[in-house]
């Protein structure tokens, strides 16, 4: 793609009741410009679902960063990724030379209430979104063997990398057991296997290529196709067609094909876990692993931060949280810090290709792939 | 807000889900649509969908989510209907342990407690 991350910073995400949404963005854009080491950006496209009105000129108008294009980018839980993708654009087409990506949001809090849902939908029950999750979760369960031990396996494992996150909501382990003993929320998915709608912040500062940095080798967005039932698109009918290539693998594809390599190239993966089993769900879609080996992957571990392929060492939704239009770009911060060596007690040994994945509502998928050569 | 028509009666007093059909596409969908969803194709005709099918997908809701007044808990679904269409939908069984993949369920409609004390109908599948 010949756009080149200069610079990150990372507003922690978790519960900050005396901070507004603005105060969270000027507090990881201030990072990223220092870590870039300049204030001299042509153009911003900031990634948010719910914080309003002209939300990105908030933060930078605090910051006295005006006077360029501000552009706020809604993709749901991918609007962080579309964000990087309009700013690499705008770098390729020879119309800025360096742009700030950022990501910021409250969201409310309990179950999220969205307008996507028309208010009949809500007053029949019919917009519970984690039920949706748990139809999905009933399915691959079925496809491939995996059972409520497996997804409560993946919660565990995103826990442990969260210790080791200062920026990541919930730092403590977990077991097995203790996440079957959280509360049912839609059988089969306990309250530990979903992750929380939380607050939060994170930046990047791109450039075109040749400057000294993280090399984003490919970077894709795509919508759902018509007709599948269980997607992120939450429709209220689908087709029987259960051949249908689905958002995340659409976009995945794109991206390996712009920095031409294949999946097994991946040193490791930052996905979608708003769920433990769209954790899963994702290694199949990322073309990371073949249904049918699903259980070994959790069994053998493949996935943990020693494993063949650590998937989520940030800790993942499940402990960081999700502020939906930082999430995203959260995820390239932190793979951008692997790349650079500088993940402390997360480092991932010699980590040189990394996948970020997100998907959600709309539905819009996003895969990013981050080089450090 | 418009509530799209999901409910009719069917000649025999039964009721029915309205669904579209456009022959162009061969499919069916529902809630029914000016335009075909699955191909922007203009044919659409109004059909009564049919009142039995086979379970494919269901877990019971534990908590009410936003917007919604009805009782806790309540089965949610996917019915697969011989149209070879899937329908998310309320199930009135909410204990998803006597559920089972491909069981036979059939139509039925319940009174769903809405704003200001009123009630309105809302589609579910019973086993």
């Amino acid at each position: 793609m010949n756009v080149t991350i200069t610079g990150v910073g990372l507003h922690p995400f978790g519960r900050f009741e005396d901070r507004s949404v603005t105060d969270l963005g000027i507090g990881a854009v201030r990072a990223a410009l220092t870590d870039a080491g300049t204030r001299e950006i042509d153009a911003a496209f900031c990634g948010t679902a719910y914080a309003g009105v002209a939300a990105g000129h908030k933060v930078l108008g605090a910051l006295g960063l005006t006077g360029m294009p501000i552009v706020d980018v809604e993709a749901g839980c991918a609007s962080g990724g579309a964000a990087l993708i309009l700013a690499a654009g705008m770098i390729q087409a020879g119309r800025a030379r360096r742009v700030l990506v950022f990501g910021i949001e409250k969201m409310p809090r309990g179950m999220i209430r969205s307008t996507f849902f028309e208010p009949w939908r809500e007053q029949a029950g019919l917009a519970a979104t984690p039920a949706y999750f748990a139809l999905r979760a009933q399915r691959l369960m079925r496809d491939t063997g995996l059972t409520k031990e497996h997804l409560a396996a993946v919660v565990v494992k995103n826990r442990a990398n969260g210790v080791d996150n200062p920026d990541a909501m919930f730092r403590k382990p977990s077991t097995v057991d203790g996440v079957l003993a959280s509360r049912v929320v839609c059988e089969p998915l306990h309250l530990h296997m979903l992750c929380s709608p939380n607050e939060g912040a994170a930046a990047l500062v791109v450039e075109s290529a040749g400057a000294d940095g993280v090399t984003v080798a490919g970077a894709a967005l795509r919508s759902h196709l018509p007709g599948g039932v269980l997607g992120e698109a939450t429709p209220l009918s689908g087709t029987t067609d259960d051949t249908l290539t689905p958002p995340s693998t659409l976009a995945a594809q794109d991206a390996y094909d712009q920095a031409a390599i294949t999946p097994s190239e991946l040193d490791l993966v930052e996905c979608q876990d708003t769920d433990a089993a769209r954790e899963l769900l994702s290694y199949v879609e990322l073309g990371l692993c073949e249904p049918e080996l699903l259980v070994d992957w959790v069994e053998s571990g493949h996935t943990t931060r020693g494993g063949r392929l650590p998937v989520n060492v940030s800790g993942g939704l499940l402990s960081k949280g999700e502020p939906l239009g930082a999430s995203a770009v959260g995820q390239l911060v932190e793979l951008t810090r692997q790349l650079r060596g500088d993940a402390g007690a997360r480092q991932v040994a010699g980590a040189q290709t990394a996948l970020a994945h997100t998907v959600g509502r709309g539905a819009n998928a996003c895969a990013v792939i981050l080089r450090r050569d | 807000m418009s509530t799209p028509e999901l409910l009719a009666r069917h000649p025999d007093g039964t009721p029915r889900l309205v669904g579209g059909f456009s022959p162009t596409s061969g499919l069916h969908h529902f809630p029914i649509a000016e335009v075909c969803p699955y191909s922007g194709a203009a044919d659409v005709e109004r059909r009564l969908l049919s009142p039995t099918g086979t379970l494919w997908g269901w877990t019971s809701v534990e908590t009410a989510p936003p917007g919604y007044a009805g009782p806790v808990p309540y089965g949610f679904g996917i019915v697969e209907l011989p149209e070879g269409i899937r329908i998310v939908t309320r199930l009135t069984e909410p204990d998803p342990s006597r559920l089972a993949f491909g069981q036979p369920v059939r139509l039925v409609v319940e009174m769903m407690p809405v704003t200001d004390g009123d009630t309105a109908e809302i589609y579910a599948f019973a086993p």
